[in-house]
């Protein structure tokens, strides 16, 4: 009896100690940065005789958050299964091109652009995920490598804005409610989505399973490619959907879109940010949703502080790097604290 | 009661190479309902493989595989696990982010309008962990939270949560201190009793005793027996696993001669795991550490490493005070760390046997030490490796050659004190016999031991003297050749004489 109670005394109290750490989930670190983060902006702002979350603030906040968030939702879900996307930015530059060329002005060609943008999207994603899956390439290169390939393509054919976005179609990118734009709204509700599928859904579950340990989900009967492949397929898409969003912003398709805004390594900084691990298997999209905005409310309040952008990249970076080493050493000492002996 | 019953999986003449290189010819192994059937045999003699093989890891090359009579093909784990075989593997199968309920159902997990239905998940979990009378593990803490043991627990209830019928586990008390062991032991019969057939693989000797009814014995890769236990003596079975008779199983102990000046000494060092430690060990002595898991037996090892120092009391090698606050440190005053996880913290899996044999000396060594006293073949064979060269990456060897991988890299420095985590976790009857060898071939060369282990029989036959821990403390000191009822009284914190 004793030799039993020798076990299960430290395991309660290092259960308990787990207990305490989840309270203090890197989720709820993000949120609260973001709020610091709102009231220290706010208040710089406000002595400048300003003021940072006025309707025109909050609408630039939103905006800039829209697709960069819709980006990094998709790199989330890859992140999260232990693997990675470079090619986004140049896909959001290429859907936006589609979708604005397909429409060509015309109403009734919404839909067909639309759809047109998400299956190119979508076989991009199939791309990337085979070649990862089944040809065996480390995803850092196979993507690289299909970004590459996006880029021959539109510097091949493209020297600037093409396609026309109908009229009709930019309501998407300008209508708003209030300072919300019904834009920001839609990609609240793609995460939202998202977070569903990863948090309820069994390929959810194990895509988180395949990122935490691909053999010990491959040994438990997962099918690991085809879960490889999904999340691929539903990142491309979700840069899909942001390449089409910047479409109706901008009323016409721009092959360097993606690319000028950074979106293939501000994505998976607004992932890493919100608390998801580089190596996968732990994290999540309400975490990004926080890094996106902590990213997007940097940007405007540097902007109404008319900051020279040197030293607002050297700000970004140094807030990256503290968020990565904050959680690095949460992660070491919750390690220490399960340790045995 | 063991036998009569139906038979649940037969395999017949089974082979299976790996990139030309046959680990299993012909081998037949019968598994009956209600059954405990043991495979044993040394590294590298095709347990695994053939334990993957049921498990539809691995495809046979040929041979059959028949459950309940009808012959089957496996193409995944998913279609043994259909078939009812379940496989707990040497290496644990967990997630450590996930909770306990995500780990036992993934890749199963119930499914209700589109959703996982988390909450029968947990329930049903809790169910088998009740059956089970691990009431203490919660199936919503995620499992870095539990302990080594009580992931074991989860690993069974992943395997018994897929109504398995045929359970295999690989030597499922690797990683278990003695005490948890008879829990398994308990569990165990209890599968037994409900009509399972389990495939134990296993190295210990007493286990397979204590609880099989059949043994089967592989060598390189080939069937040399399959007889009762009862008809089988432990004499015979290290003959068919080695082909040798092994005769005494521990080296001798030292002698007073042998004693030479102390070493390592600790005087009231203690950190945030141990206190109060006062501790000599001399050149040309082997020191057993015992304790229960959770004693602070590693975490002494840890802090004379200086992994997480020691902030109280004093240490001294060699007769000078040292402070280590570094492994670094560590190292160039002449300790050496053999890890309990060799694969973790011991060995870079995917590099060459030569490159992690000379990991430490490139590391920490400079100027004269760090050039090369014996060359690399000359230390690989005074530690026997087999390896395919010196270029072969470690992950691809057996436990027992990865452990001597581990000892060369530290014999290249060539330590004065020997710190020694569970010397033979994991590997088989030979290469254990080579370890104790080795240890007691150091300490003879002057070399101060401190062995850690939760092997009792080990732990008792190696050491010149025994030092019992018990919740983080030096619960007393034993002399040599101990009993084991002694050792774990002072480890679970009785005296003496309550436990005869």
């Amino acid at each position: 009896m004793s030799t039993l109670q020798e076990n299960t005394v430290p395991a309660r109290q290092r259960t308990t100690r787990a207990a305490v750490h989840r309270r203090l989930h890197p989720t709820v670190i993000v949120y609260l940065a973001l709020v610091a983060l709102l009231v220290v902006g706010s208040v710089l702002v406000g002595l400048r005789g300003e003021v940072l979350l006025d309707q025109n603030g909050i609408l630039n906040i939103l905006t800039r958050a829209t697709a960069l968030g819709l980006v990094a939702i998709g790199q989330t879900m890859v992140i999260l299964t232990g693997s990675l996307d470079l090619s986004v930015a140049y896909l959001v530059g290429l859907t936006s091109l589609i979708a604005a060329q397909t429409m060509a002005g015309q109403d009734g060609m919404i839909l067909p652009g639309v759809l047109l943008a998400l299956a190119v999207a979508a076989g991009v994603g199939l791309v990337n995920g085979l070649v990862i899956t089944v040809l065996k390439a480390h995803a850092f290169i196979a993507t690289l490598g299909v970004a590459l390939i996006l880029r021959g393509y539109l510097e091949d054919n493209y020297t600037g804005p093409a396609g026309d976005v109908p009229r009709a179609f930019q309501h998407l990118g300008y209508d708003r409610i209030g300072p919300v734009p019904v834009a920001a709204l839609l990609m609240l509700a793609v995460a939202a989505l998202a977070w569903w599928y990863l948090t309820r859904t069994r390929p959810g579950y194990h895509m988180y399973a395949v990122g935490g340990d691909i053999e010990v989900a491959r040994l438990s009967g997962v099918r690991t490619r085809r879960t490889i492949v999904t999340a691929h397929v539903l990142c491309s898409v979700a840069a899909g959907l942001a390449g089409i969003y910047l479409a109706s912003r901008l009323g016409s398709g721009a092959p360097y879109v993606g690319t000028d805004a950074g979106y293939d390594l501000e994505s998976i900084a607004a992932v890493v940010l919100g608390g998801t691990l580089l190596a996968g298997g732990r994290g999540g999209i309400a975490g990004t949703i926080g890094g996106v905005l902590i990213l997007a409310t940097l940007d405007t309040t540097f902007d109404a502080l008319e900051v020279d952008p040197f030293f607002k990249d050297v700000v970004r970076g140094v807030v990256l790097v503290t968020a990565v080493a904050l959680y690095a050493r949460r992660m070491t000492a919750n390690r220490a604290h399960g340790r045995l002996t | 009661m063991t036998t009569g019953t139906t038979t649940s999986v037969r395999l017949t003449g089974i082979t299976k190479s790996f990139l030309g290189v046959p680990v299993l010819h012909g081998v037949d192994l019968e598994l009956r309902g209600g059954e405990v059937h043991a495979v044993m045999g040394e590294n590298g003699a095709g347990k695994s493989t053939l334990l993957k093989v049921l498990a539809g890891v691995h495809k046979p090359d040929s041979g059959s595989i028949e459950v309940d009579g009808g012959e089957v093909s496996f193409a995944s784990p998913t279609d043994a696990q259909r078939a009812g075989i379940a496989i707990i593997h040497q290496e644990f199968t967990l997630l450590p982010h996930r909770s306990v309920a995500e780990n036992v159902y993934l890749g199963r997990e119930p499914v209700r309008r589109m959703q996982v239905d988390r909450r029968r998940m947990i329930a049903d979990t809790r169910e088998l962990l009740d059956w089970l009378g691990e009431e203490g593990i919660d199936p919503a803490d995620p499992v870095s939270a539990l302990s080594v043991a009580q992931r074991q627990v989860v690993e069974i209830v992943k395997a018994l949560s897929t109504d398995a019928r045929v359970l295999g586990m690989d030597e499922p008390t690797a990683a278990l201190a003695d005490h948890e062991v008879e829990l398994l032991y308990d569990l165990v019969r209890r599968l037994r009793e409900r009509g399972i057939a389990i495939l134990y693989v296993s190295h210990r000797m007493r286990e397979v005793f204590d609880l099989s009814d059949r043994i089967t014995v592989l060598k390189d890769g080939q069937l040399v027996t399959c007889a009762p236990t009862s008809e089988l003596t432990s004499e015979d079975l290290v003959r068919h696993m080695v082909g040798r008779d092994l005769g005494e199983y521990y080296p001798d102990r030292a002698t007073p001669d042998d004693l030479g000046p102390v070493r390592l000494a600790l005087r009231g060092a203690g950190n945030a795991r141990v206190r109060d430690l006062n501790l000599e060990v001399r050149a040309g002595e082997i020191v057993g550490l015992a304790g229960l898991q959770g004693s602070g037996r590693s975490a002494v090892a840890r802090a004379v490493f200086g992994v997480e120092p020691f902030t109280r009391g004093a240490m001294e090698v060699d007769g000078s005070a040292r402070r280590v606050t570094r492994p670094r440190t560590a190292v160039r005053l002449g300790i050496a760390l053999v890890t309990e996880d060799r694969k973790g913290d011991g060995l870079a899996l995917r590099q060459s046997v030569r490159d992690n044999t000379l990991l430490v000396r490139r590391a920490a060594l400079r100027g004269a030490r760090s050039r090369v006293k014996s060359d690399l073949s000359a230390l690989l064979d005074k530690v026997n490796v087999v390896a395919r060269s010196e270029h072969q990456e470690v992950r691809f060897l057996s436990g027992g050659n990865q452990q001597k991988v581990v000892l060369a890299k530290w014999l290249a420095v060539e330590p004065t004190v020997l710190l020694i985590d569970e010397p033979t976790r994991g590997i088989d009857v030979g290469a254990k016999r080579a370890v104790h060898e080795m240890l007691r071939d150091l300490a003879r060369r002057g070399v101060a031991v401190l062995m850690i282990s939760s092997e009792l029989p080990e732990l008792i036959g190696m050491s010149d003297r025994i030092l019992v821990m018990h919740d983080g403390a030096p619960a007393g000191e034993l002399p040599a050749g101990a009993s084991e009822g002694a050792v774990m009284a002072l480890a679970t914190g009785h005296g003496i004489g309550e436990v005869a």
